[in-house]
């Protein structure tokens, strides 16, 4: 008896000292956002710190971090949209130390605008991490007429687009339509009339629409069968598959591409700040934005960081994007209250229609 | 001393059940009451009311979707009956005791992989590049693919096939009680085959079709894969709702008010359909 007991003790003895030793950071990403290779890297540097990583998307963070009122992970990297209204309404961030984050080679226009768009109470609660687009991905040899988000209600290609039914489209069709949405966030009733001509412009085009999609694999699959001709697209799911078929390219619409930049924030109870600055830190060294970049096709937020992407990716980008097209990009406004729901009431709107 | 004993046990026995429903059932359910109750009038500020559920019945959309909802996954549970009952009838009194086994087998196989598995295969073999068109289109049948994705028709057929088993199941081990006496006794009196089958076998399997109608409703209506994965762009179901406004929108208030109806209307629906029927709970779903 006396042995188990002492067998216990020990054992209990030494999982509180190992537990004192190592330190585990959650991490709480988009897929792609740690690859095995970047995480054994930091692994190796800092032996004591185990990365635990759960791959998620900007609603689901926000949810599950709302469920436990900010506990469970360490570091999460939600769209800088959403950050400011996420934190007013649930209280699920902590604000960032910005002395422990070496902001120096930040690209000073992403750094800003997060800045801007994450600061309640004179507290910052976000910097960026990676950047890109949401714009059009066309196979050209198809479909070479497709320059804007409107040509993918042209009876043309009937049966052959696809888009996402989430706000992005909405606000995109906004833009196609000469409206400004971001700008018209601070006057709601005048959003509203621009969202309800953004409905009945998209319900007209349900009829011209294969099927929404719902996450880069379905859409990789509809566009590399050729099921479809032209759809909206990330632009790192465009650069994936520009490399299996180089006539499908990442188009920037005319009336400009849509920019989000997805950000590290800390969870209000996270337990692991040090490893979490570490991370941050790490992940934005130009060698190790290489290797991430190489994985999530997504541009870092640090200077020259374009030059850090593969060749295979450089390519595509260079096939895409014009400087011209690169000062029309639209970045996301914050999400004042509210909108959501009349967003979401929209995008309900349209999927409930039969059908033009 | 002895009745303690029995006592004890009895209660030890009584305990992971009834923890089972108190923590993992009941507890959260009213956690979800009250969160439904909550209404929401500026950030972090939230008051009791219903406007949650007045907010369901004002707006057409949701109330469609869920009568839409309803309407197909009774017409799935009509449909799982109307294939599930001669198959089950067949595992029960006409195979041999061996081929029974084995047909009972390779209706349990399926269930082995999961649902999410099961509907990306029925997506390979019917998209527009799919399994099914091509093969269609190398002999010739048809000139161009065709795309038998995304209609209703494929969730319906996709529910049917998910939901079989469930209606199988209790149809068999009803009708397995039943003696051969009876039906032969039917023959004898004079009764032809749709009579034997009206008068005789369909009655003596209520309490199993009962059942298996009702695991089949609730389970159809309460479905969500396989809708979304191979509904398309017209597909309205009530649980994409319920997620929508729990993920999408980060309107859990109105996403627990929107749970509540769901399970309000579909045990109206089994109450509605025990009355029209004829049948009791008690008559029925105990016996089986």
């Amino acid at each position: 008896m006396k042995s188990v007991l002492s067998a216990i003790t020990a054992s209990v003895a030494l999982s509180l000292a190992s537990g004192a030793q190592a330190e585990t950071l959650r991490l709480l990403t988009w897929g792609s956002y740690a690859p095995d290779n970047v995480i054994e890297m930091f692994e190796e540097k800092y032996p004591d710190i185990d990365v635990e990583v759960t791959y998620s998307n900007n609603e689901e963070m926000i949810a599950k971090l709302r469920a436990t009122g900010g506990a469970g992970f360490d570091l999460a990297q939600p769209s800088h949209d959403r950050i400011y209204a996420a934190q007013l309404e649930f209280d699920i961030y902590k604000p960032l130390d910005l002395s422990q984050i070496d902001t120096s080679n930040m690209t000073p226009k992403l750094l800003d605008g997060v800045k801007e768009n994450a600061t309640i109470d004179g507290e910052v609660y976000a910097v960026p991490h990676q950047w890109g687009t949401t714009g059009l991905m066309v196979n050209t040899a198809e479909a070479p007429d497709v320059k804007n988000w409107g040509d993918l209600c042209d009876p043309a290609y009937k049966g052959k687009t696809s888009m996402r039914l989430k706000r992005t489209i909405l606000l995109a069709t906004a833009y196609s339509l000469g409206e400004d949405p971001f700008a018209a966030y601070s006057d709601l009733d005048k959003y509203q009339g621009i969202l309800d001509d953004v409905t009945e412009k998209l319900i007209e085009c349900k009829d011209n629409i294969k099927a929404y999609w719902q996450g880069g694999d379905d859409l990789s699959a509809m566009m590399l069968s050729g099921e479809i001709v032209a759809s909206e697209s990330w632009d790192s799911t465009a650069y994936k598959l520009f490399g299996e078929n180089p006539d499908i390219k990442f188009v920037p619409p005319a009336s400009g591409a849509l920019a989000w930049i997805d950000t590290f924030v800390l969870p209000r109870k996270g337990k692991a700040d040090d490893a979490a600055y570490k991370w941050i830190n790490f992940v934005l060294q130009p060698d190790v934005v290489e290797l991430m970049s190489a994985s999530t096709g997504a541009i870092a937020s640090i200077n020259g960081a374009a030059d850090l992407l593969p060749e295979d990716k450089k390519a595509a980008v260079n096939a895409a994007f014009t400087d011209a097209d690169i000062d029309n990009l639209k970045f996301f406004a914050n999400i004042p209250p509210g909108v959501e729901d009349m967003e979401g009431k929209a995008l309900e709107k349209i999927k409930a229609a039969t059908g033009g | 001393m002895g009745s303690d004993i029995r006592k004890l046990s009895l209660l030890l026995l009584f305990l992971p059940f009834s923890l089972w429903i108190l923590l993992l059932i009941i507890l959260p359910h009213v956690g979800m009451v009250v969160l439904s109750l909550k209404e929401k009038v500026a950030p972090r500020v939230y008051e009791f009311g219903f406007g949650n559920y007045i907010d369901f019945f004002m707006e057409p959309i949701y109330w469609n979707t869920l009568i839409r909802t309803g309407l197909m996954s009774l017409l799935v549970t009509f449909l799982a009956l109307l294939i599930g009952f001669p198959v089950a009838y067949y595992i029960a009194k006409l195979a041999g005791n061996r081929t029974k086994g084995m047909l009972f087998m390779l209706c349990l196989i399926p269930l082995w992989v999961s649902d999410l598995i099961r509907a990306f295969g029925w997506i390979l073999l019917l998209r527009e590049s799919g399994i099914i068109s091509s093969f269609l289109l190398s002999s010739g049948l048809i000139d161009t693919p065709i795309e038998f994705l995304y209609t209703d028709a494929t969730v319906i057929m996709g529910l049917v096939y998910t939901v079989m088993l469930f209606m199988i199941v209790p149809l068999v081990s009803t009708l397995d009680g039943m003696d051969n006496a009876m039906i032969e006794a039917g023959y004898n009196l004079g009764g032809n085959g749709f009579t034997v089958l009206r008068r005789i076998i369909i009655p003596y399997a209520m309490p199993g079709i009962v059942s298996g109608c009702i695991v089949v409703f609730m389970m159809t209506a309460g479905s969500y894969l396989t809708p979304i994965l191979m509904g398309g762009k017209n597909s309205s179901w009530f649980t994409e709702q319920i997620y929508d406004q729990f993920i999408s929108r980060y309107n859990w208030e109105s996403g627990a008010a929107f749970g509540f109806l769901l399970l309000a209307f579909t045990s109206v629906v089994v109450w509605l359909g025990l009355k029209l029927s004829g049948q009791t709970l008690s008559s029925t779903v105990a016996k089986s």
